[in-house]
Parts: C-alpha cells; structure tokens; sequence
C-alpha cells in the first residue's frame, strides 16, 4: 500500500505497525516523535498502531534553531 | 550590598541562575554550539523541530545528545508556524520527543519579511496549548496591551521581541518594553532582535527578567567569545539594575569637592 512519509510517497506492505516502519528506517531507539493525520502517535502505541493506505505520516526530531 | 549571586528568577516551578537564555541555529557544526552554548553559562536552551531526514547519515549525531537534557532545561520551539494548528502540533510533538515535557516556547508568525508575531493567532494556539496542559512562554510584540492579555491568559512567560527576529537592531522600543516589564506578574524576556552585549544590558537594566538569543551569538564573526560577552552583559545589566542607576542630569555636578581649594 501506498502512505506518505515526511511528505513523500512511500510503498509498504499491507498492515504495516508503527513500529515496524520505524524498525524498516532504522530509527528505532531514536529521540523522535511521529504524526499520523496530523494526530500524534504516542511511542507507547507504535506496535499497536497499523497504518492505513494513503496515511500521512510525519517522523520528526530536534534540531538547531532559536 | 544586594548579593547578585543569591539573585534567580523562577519559570514552572523551576529556579534560574542564568538570566541568558540561548538557541541552536545557525552554528557551524555541533562542536561550535555545544562550545557557545557552555561559554553563554545558559540553563535553558531552545531548539526546533522538523521532518527526521529519511534514509540519510544514521550515524549523524544529535542535536540532544550534544544539548542534553540532563545538563539543561530544553525548550523546544514552535518556529516556522504560520498557523495556530502548525504550531498546536508542534508543541505536541516537542513534549512527546522530550518524553513528557510541558515547556515550550510559543511562536505564531505573521509573514516572512519581517517575522513579527501574528498575535491573534498567537493568542488561539495559546488558549488551545494551556488546556492540554502545557506551560508557556510566549513571543509576541512589544506591544505592553498584548502582553497583559497572553499573561492573564496563563502563559508563564511573556516574551516581547526587541527587533525583528535574526535583525540584530538590538531594543527598539525601550519605554514598552518598560512598561511590559513594570504592569508583569510573570517573567518577562526579551526574545529577539539583540545584536550585541550592550543591547542585552540594556534590556537587563531596564527590568527584564531575561533575554533570549540565538544570531547575536551564532552570527558573531566568534560565537563562542560572543556568547562569553552576552553572558557578562546580561549580569552587567542585572546588577545596574538592581544597583538602581543615577538619575541623569541636564547638566554637570563636580565629582571633586569645592570646598577646600587652594586657589
């Protein structure tokens, strides 16, 4: 199925978990927060969050800035 | 003698030494603002946040392993929000990237040339974040009215720009930022503008509790000696401040005695 990841579209398999996505970008572990739909997704919920076709996903991190 | 080293402000329960307040942008490399950032003696530091970089450098390091947030208290920002709704979603994205975290600094931008504050927007994302619970220090204009209003609104801290943001024009206004300062309950901080350790001195002494920077030091042709000299210009200010300056005089008064010469 087709999501999109920060903006740009991305093929997964079907019934794909958070955690599972973040597992296949090797951000595992990271100091990151994820949105779906403009919803935040709680690090508590990544395995039990399946995604579904067409969801925006966006995957952020901190940086420089002031 | 007030002992300034006794002297603290206090923002969600939290007591401050440091009365300079730094960002993360615009720094050559890591290294450089870990360097500035400790030259500043800063407690609290603020950061953005944006789109993890998919499929790049994993190994690429952190900006959180570098300002941790054991040695500081981060204050993730809502920079680049035109809108109440970008900016709502940011906050909620920082506090879940900082496990938790309720700090935040609020900015609602109006447009890109000048960056000023868009403050009924402002205002919106303000009222929306303090029901979700989270503690607020907010940037908007030096517009005394305003920050009455964000402050009895509940934000822990209002933070009139001195300049447009990244400007280095240093205090353009300093009678509102006066009156800010003297109708507050709440710290208030000067976000923005300042160019050099004088204009942070001068917003120390005209009562603020603070200033919050980033270009000033990041762009100084030597950050980390930039940040060394706002550090000194902010306690400079703070003690002038709490020295209670002179009263200035239209014309002179001998420092030297008239009684008593020989001529």
């Amino acid at each position: 199925m087709q999501i999109y990841l920060n903006g740009e579209q991305q093929q997964i398999p079907d019934n794909t978990s958070m955690a599972a996505l973040i597992e296949s970008l090797e951000l595992s572990g990271k100091r990151i927060a994820v949105e779906v739909n403009e919803e935040l997704v709680p690090r508590s919920s990544y395995s039990d969050y399946n995604l579904k076709p067409q969801d925006n996903v966006e995957i952020v991190h901190a940086i420089g800035g002031g | 003698m007030t002992n300034p080293s006794n002297d603290s402000f206090t923002l969600a329960g939290k007591e401050y030494h440091s009365r300079l307040l730094v960002g993360t942008g615009k720094y050559k490399d890591l290294d450089e603002t870990d360097a500035a950032i400790s030259a500043s003696g800063a407690e609290i530091v603020t950061f953005a946040v944006r789109r993890t970089n998919i499929g790049q450098d994993k190994d690429q390091p952190n900006l959180l392993d570098v300002i941790s947030p054991d040695k500081y208290t981060l204050l993730p920002n809502t920079a680049g929000c035109f809108d109440a709704k970008t900016a709502v979603r940011t906050c909620r994205l920082a506090r879940e990237l900082l496990d938790g975290h309720n700090l935040v600094k609020l900015e609602v931008l109006g447009d890109e040339k000048t960056l000023f504050p868009d403050v009924a927007a402002t205002l919106e994302a303000a009222e929306v974040l303090i029901k979700d619970g989270f503690d607020i220090m907010v940037y908007t204009n030096d517009d005394p009215i305003m920050a009455k209003r964000l402050e009895e609104l509940g934000c822990i801290s209002v933070m009139p720009l001195a300049a447009p943001i990244g400007s280095g024009l240093g205090i353009r206004n300093r009678l509102n930022i006066r009156t800010i300062v003297e109708n507050a309950t709440v710290p208030i901080l000067v976000d923005a503008g300042v160019g050099t350790a004088s204009d942070a001195a001068i917003a120390m002494e005209l009562g603020c509790d603070g200033v919050l920077m980033n270009t000033a030091i990041a762009a100084a042709r030597d950050p980390v000696l930039m940040a060394s000299a706002m550090r000194k210009g902010i306690e400079a200010g703070r003690e002038a401040y709490l020295a209670g300056r002179m009263a200035p005089k239209r014309f002179a008064s001998a420092s030297s005695p008239m009684d008593g010469l020989f001529f």
